[in-house]
């Protein structure tokens, strides 16, 4: 048999005639070429994600389930996950895009959640090319097209523009859900006898191999792989939404999975092997869309807005019912059983007869090798810009798209629907209030592939922290994060050591700073034939305030407020949005992990949120100081006049980026107590909030209207 | 006060106009099922809130307005019943033609998701009674669809009969192309039939009726609602 056909290794098809002592037959090299994909596996990335924390004492299922879930105390929890839609989105922007965000809310809520929040993660090419374009649109779209009409609010995300995602685009959709601990639905509770349901649309051929396909590159031609995309329909899973709870109300779902990769093979051999049971299904029972598809098409289409009920085979009458009620398809396909064997039958016959375990968990790991390099740093001189040209610089970088306005995307999302937001997309961090409590939930989500490439330890443990910092100025405690971790080939020595490198910084922050990593995903192979990506690490991250006046907003500036920088005077010039914008290509070393400066950041960051000593806080960020105080000025509509005199390396100190930094205005009867918190860590006066100009002196004078023509483009 | 938010499949704000009624007016709010033939006893007001009823398919509103739960409303309405459309609502008041009307793509051709201001334009609507004579609302919409349309001579008889309840407006209270987010005609965001008991709006009242989500202005309809109500308000 070709086993190569199928995408299985030569090693991989020894291990499965060892396992099942006979030949495989054509149904099960497919399931297992599938199932055994990079994408479903995790073959290549286990050892290393076996490095990233994922204990707490509030962690109440890390990973491994279809996502995590954190305590937040009162009975409530927070489940979330992040996952990657990148080649799909790449080859059918709007459906690739509208069904990375169906899939994600599946996941959530397979765990018993009501999904309350989402957010992306999109990278692009150079937006102003036609081709970049279109496919931006296609994807915002796709984005807004689903999560608007599923009722499940967008509130924010990350945006990254560089020419490496050029033909490999980068759709990473991140679900929240909320849910009591009681409510919990996770996948090794099935018992024999119960049945195996399928609840939602009925199943034809899209997607079908979708997850092999999503293990390796691009070609030239995507069109070919079309067939691979699914469709998506968010008014069916509205309504697989809206059952599936009024089930979990009256008690009937034993155990729930969604239907995503790998469709019905992975959702039943996974709740068989996490239960320790054996599953058979029936494939003439499943209810199809189109007539002559094989056993094993069935088993592996991805066709969307499926759920794998287990229940009690009691219950099946009043789960059909709440089915009918909500017009959706429901099936009984087959059952839980003694033995540990994943079975299909068809007419009668047997088709494929695998332990349940090597299905889901029985492909062996790859240890690729990784190269002895150490990143591309390059030159280490980077380009200043003469004082005169600081304006016409901080211009520039403020139309780049990376730090220009973001409205015309985000307004094209319904970020207010469930009436839960409370500070929206458009800034750092975005916050929901809990109904019914005084607690608040902060999110971010962050990337740093610059820093990635660059210094891929460094730049693994700062996208964490730049995702933590915000939380921690805004007075949101870190509960935990979730993170998709996007590379190309791990074939390549070169990547495999950048891949490496920058989980290992990831982990190391994520450790240091107890910030447990309950969920994730990986992408690899995100390359085309002249073009791969930048290591592209995005974590999402969620905090917690236990009440709303903990928290400290950004720009809201009032007039006579001193500004203060607090934290390092400068930081790294390497892979920042200024010194890629002078040098045309990252270059440098970026910002160095410090876990024992970190931790006093987070405390005093805490501290001053939470003892309200600051009116504004803002992280410093992409463009550094002069785009922070660019952005304050243009949220809270008024000015201030900024003294740089005696600051060794002014440009630095300005256009840097990374480290804990922050950015506070604080008012007149606060400084005495802000500066003795601060003290110790640094903080420095650099100016006081006043009329409405920005005033550097010695320097610039811009008016909000000039700022806002340029930076709303 | 007793009401009846109605759900059809797809309705998305049916819980969030439920919380908002209870949480500013203590109303006694109760979702009710398109299949039902009847709406509670003693109801007072039907809310028909926004989402995607049947996904949006076909023609925004058109299936919901053909279900069995609108011939109970259109019912309601003929006696004098108060009946709210919020958004997806108005799309299907529109569709049932308990109001006049189109309601088409929005000028951008995308979905749009802000902050709005409209001005009251009549204050003597059970809707709208407590609010000041062109008192500024902000109210966020968001919809594809949203671009208020009819052909002139209906338009101006519209006008004529002062049905125009809210329009999109400058934060100053100025009707501006600017702050017509979606190139609706004359600026509707809202009308009145003509007995003045049934009201569609495109901006959604129960996202702006607590200050922790940015503006409590909401509230003034559901406040006006009660207070008509309770002044045994009859149209």
């Amino acid at each position: 048999m070709d086993y190569s056909a199928f995408g299985l290794r030569k090693k991989e098809y020894e291990i499965i005639r060892e396992e099942l002592k006979r030949e495989p037959n054509e149904s099960e090299l497919r399931i297992l070429g599938v199932m055994w994909s990079e994408h479903c596996s995790y073959k290549s990335t286990k050892p290393l994600l076996r490095q990233l924390p994922s204990k707490g004492d509030d962690v109440l299922q890390g990973p491994g389930e279809n996502a995590g879930i954190i305590d937040i105390g009162d009975g409530l929890a927070v489940a979330f996950k992040v996952e990657s839609h990148n080649h799909p989105s790449a080859v059918a922007p709007y459906q690739g895009a509208a069904t990375g965000v169906g899939g994600i809310i599946r996941d959530i809520l397979a765990m018993g959640a009501w999904p309350v929040a989402c957010m992306d993660g999109l990278f692009f090419g150079n937006p102003a090319k036609d081709k970049n374009a279109g496919l931006i649109q296609g994807v915002v779209s796709g984005i807004g097209g689903y999560g608007n009409a599923v009722g499940v609010p967008t509130v924010g995300g990350k945006t990254v523009y560089d020419d490496c995602y050029e033909g490999n685009p980068l759709v990473n959709a991140m679900c929240v859900g909320l849910l009591r601990h009681k409510k919990i639905i996770r996948s090794n509770t099935a018992k024999p006898g119960h049945l195996a349901v399928l609840l939602g649309s009925r199943t034809g051929r899209d997607g079908i191999a979708g997850a092999a396909f999503a293990s390796t590159g691009l070609e030239e031609d995507t069109k070919g792989s079309r067939p691979q995309v699914q469709i998506g329909d968010p008014f069916v899973e509205k309504l697989v939404i809206e059952c599936c709870h009024e089930l979990i109300d009256a008690g009937l779902i034993i155990s729930m999975q969604d239907m995503g990769a790998a469709g019905i093979t992975s959702s039943a051999s996974e709740v068989a092997a996490k239960s320790h049971t054996g599953v058979i299904i029936e494939v003439d029972k499943v209810p199809l869309r189109e007539s002559g598809m094989t056993a094993w098409e069935i088993a592996l289409s991805e066709s969307q807005e499926r759920m794998l009920l287990v229940i009690d085979p009691s219950d099946f009458v009043k789960v059909a019912e709440c089915a009918k009620k909500w017009q959706l398809e429901c099936a009984t396909i087959g059952k839980m059983t003694e033995d540990a064997r994943f079975r299909l039958v068809e007419k009668g016959e047997t088709v494929v007869d695998l332990p349940a375990k090597l299905v889901g968990d029985g492909c062996p790991e790859i240890h690729w090798p990784a190269s002895s390099g150490t990143g591309r740093k390059g030159k280490t001189q980077h380009s200043r810009v003469r004082p005169a040209a600081w304006k016409t610089h901080l211009f520039e970088l403020l139309r780049s798209p990376g730090l220009k306005d973001k409205s015309p995307i985000y307004e094209q999302y319904d970020h207010m629907v469930q009436i839960n937001t409370v500070v929206p997309p458009g800034s750092p961090v975005s916050v929901l209030r809990i109904k019914q409590t005084e607690r608040l939930i902060a999110l971010t989500m962050e990337s740093d592939p610059w820093a990635c490439a660059l210094d891929p330890f460094s730049g693994g443990a700062e996208t964490l922290l730049k995702a933590a910092r915000p939380l921690w100025v805004c007075g949101a405690e870190v509960l935990g994060a979730t993170d998709c971790l996007n590379y190309p080939s791990p074939e390549d020595p070169d990547n495999y050591r950048a891949l490496e490198e920058s989980v290992r910084g990831l982990a190391a922050a994520a450790t240091e700073m107890n910030c447990p990593v309950v969920s994730g995903n990986v992408s690899l192979y995100n390359e085309s034939p002249g073009a791969r990506i930048y290591p592209s690490p995005v974590v999402g991250l969620v905090g917690l305030l236990r009440q709303v006046n903990e928290y400290l907003p950004q720009g809201s500036w009032k007039d006579g407020d001193s500004l203060f920088l607090a934290g390092p005077l400068r930081g790294a010039m390497g892979g920042s949005m200024s010194q890629r914008l002078l040098d045309g290509s990252p270059s440098g070393a970026p910002w160095v992990f410090d876990p024992g400066q970190e931790k006093v950041f987070r405390d005093k960051a805490l501290d001053t949120a939470h003892r309200n000593l600051a009116n504004s806080g803002r992280v410093v960020a992409g463009g550094g100081l002069a785009v922070a105080l660019a952005k304050e000025f243009i949220h809270s509509g008024i000015g201030a006049s900024i003294d740089p005199q005696g600051l060794e390396d002014p440009f630095e100190v300005f256009f840097s980026e990374g480290g804990p930094r922050a950015l506070y205005a604080v008012s007149g009867n606060k400084e005495v107590d802000f500066c003795r918190l601060w003290e110790s860590f640094g903080c420095r006066r650099i100016g006081f909030v006043d009329g409405d100009r920005l005033h550097v002196e010695g320097n610039f004078e811009i008016e909000l209207d000039d700022l806002l023509a340029v930076w709303k483009g | 006060m007793r009401v009846a938010v109605i759900v059809f499949p797809g309705s998305n704000c049916d819980r969030d106009v439920v919380h908002s009624l209870e949480t500013t007016v203590g109303a006694e709010a109760e979702r009710v099922w398109y299949e039902s033939h009847d709406l509670p006893r003693e109801v007072e007001l039907v809310v028909l809130p926004g989402g995607f009823s049947y996904g949006d398919y076909l023609r925004c509103g058109a299936m919901a307005a053909r279900t069995p739960v609108m011939d109970s409303v259109r019912r309601f309405a003929e006696n004098g019943g108060l009946v709210l459309g919020i958004c997806n609502g108005f799309q299907v008041l529109t569709e049932s033609h308990l109001l006049p009307g189109a309601i088409l793509a929005n000028r951008s051709l995308t979905f749009l998701c802000k902050n709005c201001t409209i001005r009251v334009e009549r204050n003597d609507t059970p809707f709208t009674a407590l609010c000041a004579p062109n008192q500024v609302l902000q109210m966020p919409i968001a919809h594809h669809e949203g671009l208020f349309f009819l052909p002139e001579a209906q338009m101006q008889r519209l006008e004529r009969e002062n049905r125009i309840v809210f329009r999109y407006c400058s934060p100053e209270g100025e009707t501006q192309d600017a702050y017509n987010p979606n190139g609706s005609m004359g600026h509707v965001a809202g009308i009145v039939n003509e007995r003045g008991n049934v009201l569609g709006l495109m901006p959604h009242p129960e996202r702006a009726s607590e200050r922790i989500l940015g503006s409590a202005d909401g509230a003034f309809i559901w406040n006006s609602l009660h207070s008509w109500l309770e002044e045994g308000g009859h149209r």
